[in-house]
């Protein structure tokens, strides 16, 4: 049983290894949270025996394990992995020992990451590394993150050869381009990216290696290096990353709104064609907003504003179908659907509040505050987290074969949504007021203490959803309820053509589909094979 | 043709509000401009700008997300049908022509307050700062010294500017009374500048992380008549 697990090369088995093994870092990333939110309640050492050091390591996991081990594996992962081959119809993805592959390297670098918790000198250099101190100043193993890096990267870049070349390759008869599930343009658009700019990111990482380790000089001043060189190859790659996961994040908003409210997407193609693709190319050329304070020339800073402001475009596309697509339709609300459905709210924070950020002279003041931290958290942490929540909650019939307790799920929700807005719009405001980012104390600001409780309190509160959360997922999954064919009823192939849980090989035969087929049409249909 | 008219109103649009900003400067030029009062004319702009943006999609999701409300079982929803180019077209490019506008009169906005915060006066009082792990050294123009537990004193009613380095990791000088930080980069000299109006103490900090006491790089700017400068900085020279 363990061994047909560890050694299957079953899309559908792999991504529920993605899962388990991404829920395993936000649990333990989570409580590391909980952990940091605790220290800041009080000014000076609140945990006892807990010093900067700790502080500085359970920040640098917290950040490092959401990004590449939660949030990316989480949606181009699990939910690519179990939903892209039964969506476009076909029988597995294009390379399944790759895939099998791809999923071990997450798993090596789940373990390598979670040893940095019993090495002696863990890594403390923040989720982005930055040279000189990570490369000749830090105490703590760089390496660890190096590696940790690499593999998560060789890992997604295996990923993405896999499915852009079952998406292209492997469309069920008949499928034409524009029947594609949205959610399936969006991991197009989102595996682009990480094919062409994966790499990007593990030559910087790489080369911060050799300057710790083999004495080169790539980000040493005094020799002949750059420390800007590091930042913007790590930006070059880390903001597109921002899409890998903000992309896959409104596919699944978008799936779950347009079946729950049995209304064709707003406007399908301005979302696919402007809006996915258009995040893809223009989110290329906007990675020097996180360098606005680093000195750069005055010119490039100006130029990079308006790029980066001019993002807004597609993702007002991407916004305005969502919003329409509830638009005279016919909703029905779900826990999968609850959290899709304040996701409009939490995007519409987020997104709006990376517009200053976006504008370099009121960034003078923001930046490296809690302001960005809030800003960040809303988009990613929250809204992107809501979204593989919805994900797991509206596919669970599907994974399972059996029923969650709404009851649960929507306690859950509520709390969860309550205890976010809780924990971030008290930050948005000390952060305005000049809390800076990444402090084990705020002794300067001793004002800021009620705010910074009023946070502690809002992440216990999650936290508690998160329990609830996960206990429904776990014994619903044992004792639930026997699930309905198609419970939403959809018409997207994996509910109207695959048992639930599908079989190996997924279809008892290939789907056919015709020219007037659309999986975000709701009227009845006839299944066809071939 | 309605499509078309709402075209031309966006292009108006992007020219109203792009364009004329930039050359509307009506005002009376000081010998320079205190770009920290700027920042809050713009900043209220910018609220509004995205109250108003969030405000529209954030009323018409939540009426949506209670009008239709399921009733039957078997209801199916009756959104619109994007079958001709001019409607996919149409509601694609009117939108973005007015994101499209807001960005470019947003960026106006930005580009002119950034000029201001660029444009060193020329009578500054020039500062040089230098960071390390995990302090902060000031010297002055007559070789006064100080540092985070001091200080960093000057008076009152003439900009200072800080020419900045460090001394081994990246940091970052944060004064979030006066709106500004700026990165000190091993290898590099970087540069800020603002104007002390009034008497009184505000904050510094480092906000770029640079190791255990990152938290702990902070001190107060000390706003002081220029009398008492002149004296403190006599007392703490060499
Ligand atoms: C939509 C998905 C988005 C995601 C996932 C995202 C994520 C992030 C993250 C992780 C950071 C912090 C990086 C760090 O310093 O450690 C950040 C900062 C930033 N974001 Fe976003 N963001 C998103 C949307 C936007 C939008 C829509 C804008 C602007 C139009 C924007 C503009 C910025 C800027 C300018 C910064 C840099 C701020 C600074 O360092 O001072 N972001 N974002
Ligand atoms: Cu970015
Ligand atoms: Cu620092």
């Amino acid at each position: 049983m363990i061994k047909e697990w560890l050694f299957t090369t079953d899309h559908k088995r792999v991504g529920i290894l993605y899962l388990v093994g991404s829920l395993a870092a936000f649990a333990v990333a989570g409580i590391v949270a909980l952990l940091i939110r605790w220290e800041l309640t009080g000014i000076g050492e609140t945990i006892g025996g807990v010093g900067p050091d700790d502080y500085n390591f359970w920040l640098y996991f917290h950040g490092a394990a959401m990004i590449l081990a939660f949030l990316i594996p989480g949606l181009t992962g699990f939910l690519a992995n179990y939903l892209v081959p039964l969506m476009i119809g076909a029988h597995d993805v294009a390379f399944p020992r790759v895939n099998a592959f791809s999923v071990w390297l997450f798993w090596f670098a789940i373990v390598i990451a979670l040893l940095s918790f019993v090495i002696p000198d863990p890594p403390d250099i923040m989720w982005t590394g930055y040279p000189p101190y990570s490369s000749e100043f830090s105490p703590g193993n760089t390496a660890f993150y190096v590696f940790t890096v690499h593999l998560i990267g060789f890992s997604s870049i295996l990923g993405a050869v896999n499915f852009l070349c079952t998406v292209i390759y492997m469309r069920a008869p008949g499928m034409k381009w524009n029947q594609l599930n949205f959610f399936v343009w969006t991991i197009l658009g989102a595996f682009v990216i990480q094919l062409i700019f994966v790499p990007v990111l593990a030559s910087s990482v790489t080369l911060l290696l050799t300057d710790k380790y083999f004495g080169t000089a790539f980000f040493v001043p005094a020799n002949g290096g750059d420390v800007l060189l590091y930042q913007n190859l790590f930006w070059f790659y880390s903001h597109p990353a921002v899409y890998v996961i903000l992309l896959p994040a409104v596919g699944v908003m978008m799936e779950i709104i347009s079946n729950m409210s049995k209304n064709p997407i707003f406007n399908y193609k301005a979302a696919v064609y402007g809006g996915v693709w258009g995040v893809v190319v223009l989110g290329s050329d906007v990675w020097v907003h996180h360098l606005y304070t680093s000195g750069l020339a005055d010119w490039i800073r100006i130029g990079m504003m308006v790029t980066t402001l001019i993002i807004s475009i597609p993702i007002g596309l991407l916004i305005i179908s969502l919003v329409g697509t509830l638009f005279r339709g016919s909703i029905k609300y779900s826990t999968g659907m609850l959290y899709a459905t304040s996701n409009l709210f939490l995007i519409l924070v987020g997104g709006l509040t990376g517009i200053p950020l976006a504008m370099t002279s009121l960034t003078l003041h923001l930046a490296e505050t809690y302001f960005v931290m809030a800003h960040f958290h809303f988009i990613m942490g929250i809204m992107a987290t809501f979204a593989v929540f919805a994900g797991i909650y509206h596919w669970f019939p599907k994974m399972t074969g059996r029923m969650y307790s709404e009851k649960l799920g929507v306690i859950g929700f509520v709390l969860n949504f309550v205890g976010v807005n809780l924990t971030f719009w008290p930050l948005f405001y000390i952060g305005f007021l000049g809390m800076p980012r990444r402090y084990y104390d705020y002794a300067m600001f001793p004002e800021f203490e009620p705010f910074q409780v009023m946070a502690t309190v809002g992440a216990i509160v999650v936290a508690v959803s998160m329990a609830l959360n996960f206990y429904n997922w776990i014994v619903s999954a044992i004792f639930g309820e026997k699930a309905p064919e198609n419970p939403w009823g959809s018409n997207s192939l994996e509910w109207t053509h695959c048992q639930s849980p599908p079989g190996p090989g997924n279809f008892p035969k290939l789907p056919k589909v015709s020219s007037k087929w659309h999986p975000h049409e709701y009227k009845p249909q006839v299944i066809e094979w071939v | 043709m309605i499509n078309r008219v709402l075209l031309l109103a966006a292009i108006v649009g992007i020219i109203v509000f792009g364009v004329l900003p930039v050359g509307a400067e009506d005002e009376v030029k000081r010998a320079f401009t205190d770009h920290t009062e700027e920042f809050h004319k713009v900043w209220v702009h910018l609220l509004w700008d995205i109250g108003i943006i969030g405000g529209i999609f954030l009323i018409l999701s939540i009426y949506f997300m209670f009008a239709y409300r399921r009733k039957r079982d078997d209801q199916i929803g009756n959104g619109p049908k994007f079958t001709t180019m001019g409607m996919i077209l149409g509601w694609a490019l009117i939108p973005s022509f007015i994101f499209m506008a807001d960005d470019f009169y947003l960026s106006a906005q930005g580009w002119k307050l950034w000029i201001d915060q660029r444009t060193v006066p020329e009578n500054a009082m020039e500062v040089e700062v230098t960071g390390q792990m995990w302090g902060w050294e000031f010297e002055y123009e007559n070789g006064a010294i100080s540092d985070n537990d001091e200080g960093l004193v000057v008076p009152e009613g003439r900009p200072v500017v800080l020419r900045m380095k460090s001394d081994d990791v990246v940091h970052s000088f944060f004064i979030p009374r006066y709106r500004i930080k700026e990165d000190l980069m091993p290898g590099r000299v970087t540069y800020l500048w603002f104007y002390p109006k009034d008497k009184g103490e505000h904050v510094f900090t480092c906000t770029e992380f640079c190791g255990t006491n990152h938290s702990e790089m902070w001190g107060k700017v000390k706003v002081v008549s220029q009398e008492e400068f002149d004296e403190w900085s006599e007392k703490n020279k060499g």
